[in-house]
């Protein structure tokens, strides 16, 4: 029996113990209407030689394709002791450390990741971790209505240049808790939000205003003129920024004059791979006023009864196992194992090694965007300074090159047009640190080969 | 044994350089946007790294290294294929927003594995996106919001809970908009039927029931319970986090649910990573398929794999994720799914039962209280202290905390809150006779040590890194990043 060590013998022993006739015997709680039978759509059992089998044809068929694509899901390298290190027992098969005395090991990773957050954002306090970028934006948007006081309104301002998932997700999270989304539009030319969009709503009650960085379209946006506003608007400035970027870009806790007040992003370009989409971890730090209103677990530096240090969750007061239907949030778990992992990787690549990789990812998507634009018909949408994301428009229809690259073993970029129907013929590309001037060639190469001749279009 | 922070160990100008890429890049940032203040990352060599880590993971109980009996958490053995078969290079290089003609292995073991949980459950639909128990009972809520949203019946403002649920139901409820109102429970650990009927009512959107509860018990009055709730116009939502204990013999779905959250990470064996990343799969009944949150692995006319997302489902309640969820501990569920197969599934009931009745007997054979004697255990049971409380002072954080000592992992103590000084055990199907035997043998000591020597086991633990830490003291003086200051003071 796969997974249950139980010999005949030990089952006999223990119904006698039991003083049952039977295992069946222990459901006769369950009404006999209720039982159900035998569960047909289940298929029979595999060995774990047979399912390892099945599984590598299934990953053969998706192959390992040369990823140029990017839009909230980025490819890094990831040191081999990173997933090594992760995947012992003794991080990957525990719990929540809610025993601390046995769990100091999770516990002093989650206080050295709050560390590093704080230190990457410029903030003063990390919580242990929320789902993903999306939700952690979504998390940080309830907090910011919370802790803002003065404002009764519940709006946000969210520029379009947020991805738009992640104003989907906050949309879905946020809506019963009568958030209202009132979105600001980006600069065609620049791909930046515009003064003039946030001027527009100078003196009406707003509760926080959103400030991607870089946005969604890998630009920069005018980070501190956006933080000041929002604080002489009466709002709170929540930043969702990419940790690769903040490598060499001034820490949110800096921009303007006062710092923003709450900062989260998506945390898989810190050690979690591309992995389909999951699982990654979204973080958040905030300043030290507003620690109460954080959701999620913290964890705290302590004294035992020996008076010696040691590490507890702490602040639990927050949270939904002692406030129930007043906590700060319904989340319970973190993201254990990325946290874990993101904190082994900051610590192997350390700032050296992280501003490395961002400045070869920004390098090696300007080589790309500058060989791409060589092709006739394929041109740059936005002027602005960007990150390791650029927009180009093709002259011909981008979906149909997306799935022809696909299909030759390159991911070509994400589609604007679907999210964004101004964007017509637009593609989202990007080429981190791990591409080569070969790959780059690659892709080029590909294209140049799909595309109709500019006269045919 | 402790070990220094990682920042301790970090000395200016070393790296770990053969992990990042060399040379001078030319990048143009723009002007006053540069990088002003330390980066605040230790500068430590690969090798001081993986000892750091190393010996922190060492600190650590496990399921790996310890039996875990802690109640409603279902910690039980996570089989090493899973991970491994999760993390083929070409699953873990799959980006997410790949073409489906470049991702049709990735999605056949998604679409696999929703029919699968379809089957299991007896529910209609599947979507697997759901981050994790919290955000399923989320989707949950939201669907029975969307239902009767998208009938005109607005006048529904309350979601009924059981006194005995988990701290999300209520919490959850709040998220969506609802008002929770909470039901008591009876004598024997069932829903208090009588006080359900009167908290029914025309504002009533929804209960959320866990079965079997929390209580460790079956709710044997389901069916009448289903049938109320839906005469009142209310929908049932079915709380994934004790599926374990019914898992091929009784479906929610035949019970009269209309919603269910599924924890990925307790029934079908992926991590717990040290709190996550989990993963909350939600089925619905027919009615709520409109409403799944997107997106749903579908399948095209040519028989391929296709994303189910805006356009297929207009009425969805939107997107909880990124991308969809948590892929990668889907695959872990998927591969360990197809290990079981179907005569596995009804196993996991079956010696989940078996494990949690006969550590029951015995500890009650060894004179320990049992919340709710006369009722057979689901998966788990709970253990009262409230007679030694009051006789010799013992707590139940006493026995958790000492049980570390004796190489057990503590159950879960004082959840659920009306049960006092209680210990919530769950042993798992995993584990064999001769692990169960040596917990008792543990408990039958520390009790004999609650009477003799009191005073030494509120001591306890004595062998952990630390000893009993203090939660006021990590509340009031707020520690909560390094600050290399703080050591010079």
């Amino acid at each position: 029996m796969p997974f249950i060590p139980h010999t005949d013998t030990d089952v006999e022993q223990m119904l006698g113990a039991i003083g049952a006739s039977s295992v069946e015997a222990l459901f006769d709680e369950i009404p006999a209407a209720l039982r159900c039978g035998r569960l047909d759509r289940v298929p029979e059992r595999m060995t774990e030689m047979e399912i390892t089998r099945l599984m590598h044809e299934r990953a053969d068929a998706d192959g390992r394709p040369l990823n140029f694509i990017g839009a909230g899901a980025y490819e890094h390298h990831v040191p081999a002791a990173v997933w090594e290190i992760v995947t012992r027992g003794e991080f990957y098969s525990a719990y929540t450390p809610y025993q601390a005395e046995a769990s100091q090991g999770t516990l002093q990773v989650i206080y050295e990741f709050q560390t590093m957050m704080c230190g990457l954002t410029g903030l003063d306090v990390s919580n242990a971790s929320l789902y993903d970028g999306a939700t952690a934006l979504a998390e940080a948007l309830l907090m910011a209505v919370r802790a803002n006081r003065k404002s009764k309104s519940h709006r946000i301002l969210m520029p379009r240049s947020v991805s738009p998932v992640y104003r989907q997700v906050v949309h879905a999270i946020c809506a019963a808790q009568q958030l209202k989304l009132v979105e600001l539009d980006y600069d065609p030319a620049t791909g930046a939000t515009p003064e003039a969009a946030l001027a527009e709503h100078a003196g009406s009650d707003i509760a926080a205003v959103v400030i991607p960085h870089p946005n969604f379209f890998g630009c920069f946006e005018a980070v501190d003129s956006m933080t000041d506003w929002a604080h002489a608007n009466g709002a709170l400035a929540v930043a969702v920024v990419n940790p690769i970027a903040l490598a060499l870009t001034r820490a949110p806790g800096e921009w303007g004059e006062q710092g923003v007040d709450i900062c989260c992003g998506e945390g898989q370009p810190l050690g979690s791979p591309l992995s389909s989409g999951g699982p990654y971890f979204g973080f958040m730090t905030c300043k030290q006023a507003l620690v109460r209103q954080l959701p999620g677990r913290i964890v705290g530096r302590t004294l035992d009864m020996d008076g010696k240090p040691g590490f507890a969750l702490t602040l639990q007061a927050r949270e939904q196992h002692i406030r129930r239907g007043k906590a700060t949030s319904n989340i319970c778990t973190n993201q254990g194992l990325l946290v874990t992992a993101a904190t082994i990787h900051m610590s192997i690549l350390g700032p050296v090694g992280l501003q490395q990789v961002a400045r070869a990812s920004m390098a090696n998507t300007r080589k790309l965007v500058a060989a791409l634009t060589e092709l006739p018909g394929i041109e740059p949408v936005f002027t602005g300074a960007g990150f390791h994301e650029a927009v180009l428009r093709f002259d011909q229809p981008v979906r149909p090159l997306v799935d022809a690259l696909g299909e030759r073993g390159v991911i070509g970029g994400y589609a604007l047009e679907g999210v964004y129907p101004e964007l017509t013929n637009c593609l989202l590309v990007c080429a981190t640190e791990t591409k080569t001037d070969a790959d780059i060639d690659t892709y080029v190469q590909t294209l140049a080969a799909l595309m109709r001749p500019a006269s045919a279009a | 044994m402790t070990e220094s922070l990682i920042f301790e160990h970090s000395r200016p100008g070393r790296s770990a350089s053969a992990q990042y890429p060399a040379g001078d890049f030319d990048v143009d940032l723009p002007a006053g946007l540069e990088r002003t203040s330390e980066l605040g990352l230790p500068e430590v060599s690969e090798l001081q790294a993986v000892r750091h880590f190393t010996r922190l993971s060492q600190l650590n109980f496990s399921i790996d290294t310890h039996f875990y009996p802690l109640g409603s958490c279902t910690m039980k053995y996570n089989p090493r294929a899973c991970n491994r078969l999760a993390m083929l290079p070409e699953f873990l290089s799959r980006h997410p927003l790949a073409p489906v003609s470049a991702s049709q292995g990735f999605l056949a073991c998604m679409y696999d594995l929703q029919e699968i949980l379809k089957d299991v459950t007896g529910m209609k639909g599947v979507s697997l996106t759901p981050m994790a128990g919290a955000q399923g009972e989320f989707a949950g809520v939201a669907m029975i919001r969307a239902y009767h949203d998208a009938r005109g019946d607005t006048g529904r403002t309350e979601i009924l809970v059981p006194d005995a649920a988990h701290g999300t139901n209520p919490a959850t409820a709040t998220m969506c908009g609802y008002v929770a109102r909470e039901i008591p429970t009876d004598d024997n650990g069932d829903v208090d039927v009588e006080a359900l009927k009167a908290a029914l009512g025309p504002q009533t959107a929804g209960i959320m029931l866990t079965n079997p509860s929390t209580l460790g018990v079956f709710e044997r009055r389901i069916s009448e319970i289903s049938k109320l709730v839906h005469e009142a116009g209310g929908l049932l939502y079915y709380d994934g986090a004790n599926l374990n204990a019914i898992l091929g013999k009784v479906r929610p779905g035949d019970m009269g649910f209309d919603v269910i959250h599924m924890n990925l990470h307790k029934t079908f064996s992926t991590p717990h990573g040290g709190g996550g990343p989990g993963s909350g799969a939600v089925g619905v009944s027919e009615r709520l398929l409109p409403y799944m949150p997107i997106p749903v692995v579908g399948k095209a006319n040519d028989d391929s794999f296709r994303w189910l997302d805006e356009d297929d489902l207009p009425q969805s309640i939107g997107r909880l994720s990124g991308f969809m969820g948590n892929a990668g501990v889907l695959l872990r569920a998927y591969v360990y799914a197809r290990m079981l197969g179907r005569d596995g599934m009804h196993r996991v009931a079956e010696f989940a039962a078996l494990n949690a009745n006969y550590l029951m007997a015995r500890l009650e054979q060894a004179g320990f209280d049992l919340a709710f004697p006369g009722r057979r255990a689901s998966h788990e049971f709970i253990v009262t202290l409230k007679r030694q409380h009051k006789s010799v002072g013992v707590t139940a954080t006493d026995v958790a905390k000492r049980l570390l000592d004796h190489g057990f992992h503590a159950p879960t103590v004082y959840f659920p809150l009306l049960v006092p000084e209680c210990l919530l055990i769950e042993p798992t199907e995993t584990e064999s006779k001769e692990a169960l035997d040596a917990f008792v043998d543990a408990m039958i000591a520390i009790a004999k040590e609650a009477e003799d020597d009191i005073e030494h086991l509120r001591g306890a633990p004595y062998t952990m890194p630390v000893r009993r830490l203090d939660d006021v003291r990590a509340a009031r003086q707020l520690d909560v990043r390094y600050q290399p200051d703080d050591q010079a003071a």
